[in-house]
């Protein structure tokens, strides 16, 4: 074995040109493949960038004022949400709904922390809340069953509002003083890709008893099941809770004006289909790219082959067998595919890395490459096939050639 | 002496459009050690009989013993094992691969014998140091002279220690005086006990070997006694 590689270094060493060539087409066809693939990935992934870690299948729903008149109202009435809203569509859509949550917005607040202060959104939250809005809680916890259950005076509030108020020190235990209102923080939060958050979290059920809200809720969110998995179904459902409440909040059933919905699975649905599309996209150009190297190995292993026709009836005159002549004409094939082939897996694999390192320092998720890195096995696949298909392709005409009468390729000029 | 090739009634056609029957009916016997030349005009079949002594082309019908062996029907492993241990070749083109060196060309053939890389080397090195050719032992096919060529390709034909030497108009891409050096070396080789064939279409060269083969459109057409090396150009006894 070890001989044989010798004679295969000798061979390759002897004949840079031939060695550069073939080399040359597997490594710029393996380079070409990643680069593509990675621009394709990096496009998806901008496209998907913005959804963060939302939960998706989530429709949020806000009141809004009749358009119609109805039941004896007149048209013009204000309607509002409670606490009903978040319990009616658990209870009625079981197998469509998981889980719901509600808030209550209650205006911007002076919250401050001794002589450190600041203005922030305040809002009265439910515990799933944490998963729909996609938080990360960097410390503590968010608000839980027995927050709301005892009214608690706790608050989750923003990384950043922790670092003006608290610089490094710990927070969770502190108290902070919202407008003469005190509460305890219970847990620090933030978002992937947004640093300047500063909203602030308390339960809502404080929330709706400190601020005089009753039971008013400014939204509810119906986090939705497995069975809604498409637009068809996503539009079903949502005929169904519209009539169920019009019929709770007494509003015509044909009444757009009176509820307002954001539906993020539906346009969570149009992102995946153009992301789906992009991947097809860039899959077929890749195959075509990883068939235009596998034809560019294969012609010049070919070619290779031909002109070394001669050769092999040398061997042959002294004594080589066609299975050595074969075995020799494969592993040299296969040695040289394998070594350029990971060159350009390495340039491929390291220009793009480059290129997420650039991306990623350059804004804050705004761009439109978002990470545009290669899965390594697709790689590492990818130019096995191609080290494959050139070992064919140098497998099959040097089957021919050692069938040759060894006289005959001998004449073989 | 006992006999090393043995042909009987060799026939071969080559089909390549309208079937030529090149070889009819050869027999021949030729001794172990020596030294013989096949001669004839081109197409008399001389090459395709020298084919078929090295198991390089196959033959129709007949039988052909070497070293006391039937060669026939011989898978091309079978034959290339033949080759490598009974056959050195010696061509008209040297036949040298020019990615290798003189001495990696000379190795060759224990490469195939499963010699290691630096016992062979050795060997070869050897070989051309007989040959008058060690300084040249890492010099590339195409910075040696024709005849410095050619005894690299004997050489590389000896290491091997076969039973016989196949020459295919050794001298053919030479000039006289290298020719003449060349054809020394090979009745060296002979004086060493091995056999030697040599196919020529020049007297001169059929003059030194002991025995020569006269073919004629396929058949022989004499076989005469050489050993006096009196042999004109045309087949007429003592002209000198």
């Amino acid at each position: 074995m070890l001989s044989l590689l010798y004679e295969i270094l000798n061979s390759i060493r002897r004949n840079k040109l031939r060695t550069f060539l073939t080399g040359f087409s597997v490594a710029w066809g393996i380079f070409m493949l990643i680069i593509l693939l990675g621009s394709g990935n990096g496009l998806k992934n901008a496209f998907s960038a913005g959804w963060g870690d939302m939960l998706v299948n989530v429709v949020r729903i806000y009141g809004g004022r009749t358009n119609i008149p109805y039941a004896g109202f007149q048209s013009g009435r204000w309607i509002g949400l409670n606490n009903t809203d978040m319990q009616f569509p658990v209870e009625e859509f079981p197998d469509e709904v998981n889980f719901t949550t509600g808030s209550v917005r209650l205006g911007s607040k002076n919250i401050s922390v001794g002589t450190e202060y600041l203005v922030s959104s305040l809002e009265g939250s439910t515990p799933n809340e944490v998963v729909v809005a996609g938080l990360t809680i960097v410390q503590g916890r968010y608000i839980n069953e027995l927050d709301m259950r005892e009214k608690r005076k706790t608050i989750v509030i923003s990384q950043r509002t922790k670092n003006i108020l608290f610089n490094t020190g710990d927070a969770i235990g502190k108290t902070v003083n919202v407008e003469g209102i005190m509460y305890t923080v219970a847990g620090v939060y933030s978002v992937k890709d947004q640093q300047n958050l500063t909203g602030a979290f308390i339960p809502l059920s404080t929330a709706q008893v400190v601020y005089n809200q009753g039971i008013n809720i400014s939204m509810a969110a119906l986090s939705l099941s497995d069975k809604i998995n498409d637009i068809p179904s996503n539009d079903e459902f949502m005929q169904r809770y519209k009539k169920r409440f019009a019929q709770q909040h007494q509003i015509s059933p044909n009444d757009d004006n009176a509820i307002w919905y954001w539906n993020r699975f539906e346009s969570y649905l149009q992102t995946a289909t153009v992301g789906y599309v992009i991947n097809i996209a860039v899959w077929i150009i890749g195959i075509f790219t990883l068939l235009s190297g596998i034809v560019g190995v294969s012609n010049i292993m070919l070619i290779t082959v031909r002109e070394r026709t001669r050769e092999f009836g040398i061997r042959k005159s002294i004594g080589a067998s066609p299975a050595s002549i074969l075995t020799l004409v494969v592993v040299e094939s296969i040695v040289i595919t394998t070594v350029f082939g990971y060159i350009g897996l390495v340039c491929g694999v390291g220009l793009t890395e480059l290129l997420a390192g650039l991306f990623t320092s350059s804004g804050d998720g705004l761009s439109i490459f978002v990470n545009p890195t290669v899965d390594i096995n697709v790689a590492v696949q990818a130019t096995v096939l191609l080290v494959v298909a050139g070992t064919l392709a140098g497998f099959f005409p040097a089957l021919k050639a050692v069938k040759i009468k060894t006289i005959e390729a001998l004449n073989n000029k | 002496m006992s006999t090393i090739i043995k042909l009987k009634n060799i026939n071969k056609t080559y089909y390549n459009g309208a079937p030529l029957h090149v070889l009819k009916g050869i027999d021949l016997e030729i001794e172990r050690g020596e030294l013989v030349s096949i001669m004839g005009a081109s197409g008399s079949g001389k090459s395709t009989l020298l084919n078929i002594l090295g198991i390089l082309d196959g033959y129709d019908t007949g039988d052909y013993y070497l070293n006391n062996e039937l060669i026939k029907n011989l898978s091309e492993t079978q034959a290339a094992r033949f080759r490598n241990k009974l056959i050195g070749f010696i061509f008209q083109s040297f036949n040298l691969i020019p990615f290798k060196n003189a001495m990696e060309n000379v190795a060759l053939p224990l490469y195939y014998q499963k010699v290691s890389r630096k016992a062979r080397n050795k060997m070869a090195v050897e070989y051309l140091d007989r040959l008058g050719l060690k300084a040249w032992a890492h010099h590339m096919p195409n910075e040696l002279s024709g005849g410095q060529k050619q005894r690299v390709a004997i050489a590389r034909a000896l290491i091997s220690k076969p039973q016989i030497i196949l020459a295919d108009e050794p001298t053919g891409a030479l000039d006289s005086i290298t020719s003449a050096e060349v054809i020394d070396v090979l009745k060296k080789v002979n004086a060493t006990g091995m056999t030697v064939i040599i196919v020529t279409h020049e007297s001169g060269v059929a003059n030194q070997t002991n025995k020569i083969i006269r073919l004629k459109d396929g058949f022989i057409e004499r076989i005469e006694d050489n050993s006096g090396h009196d042999t004109s150009s045309f087949g007429i006894q003592n002209i000198k």
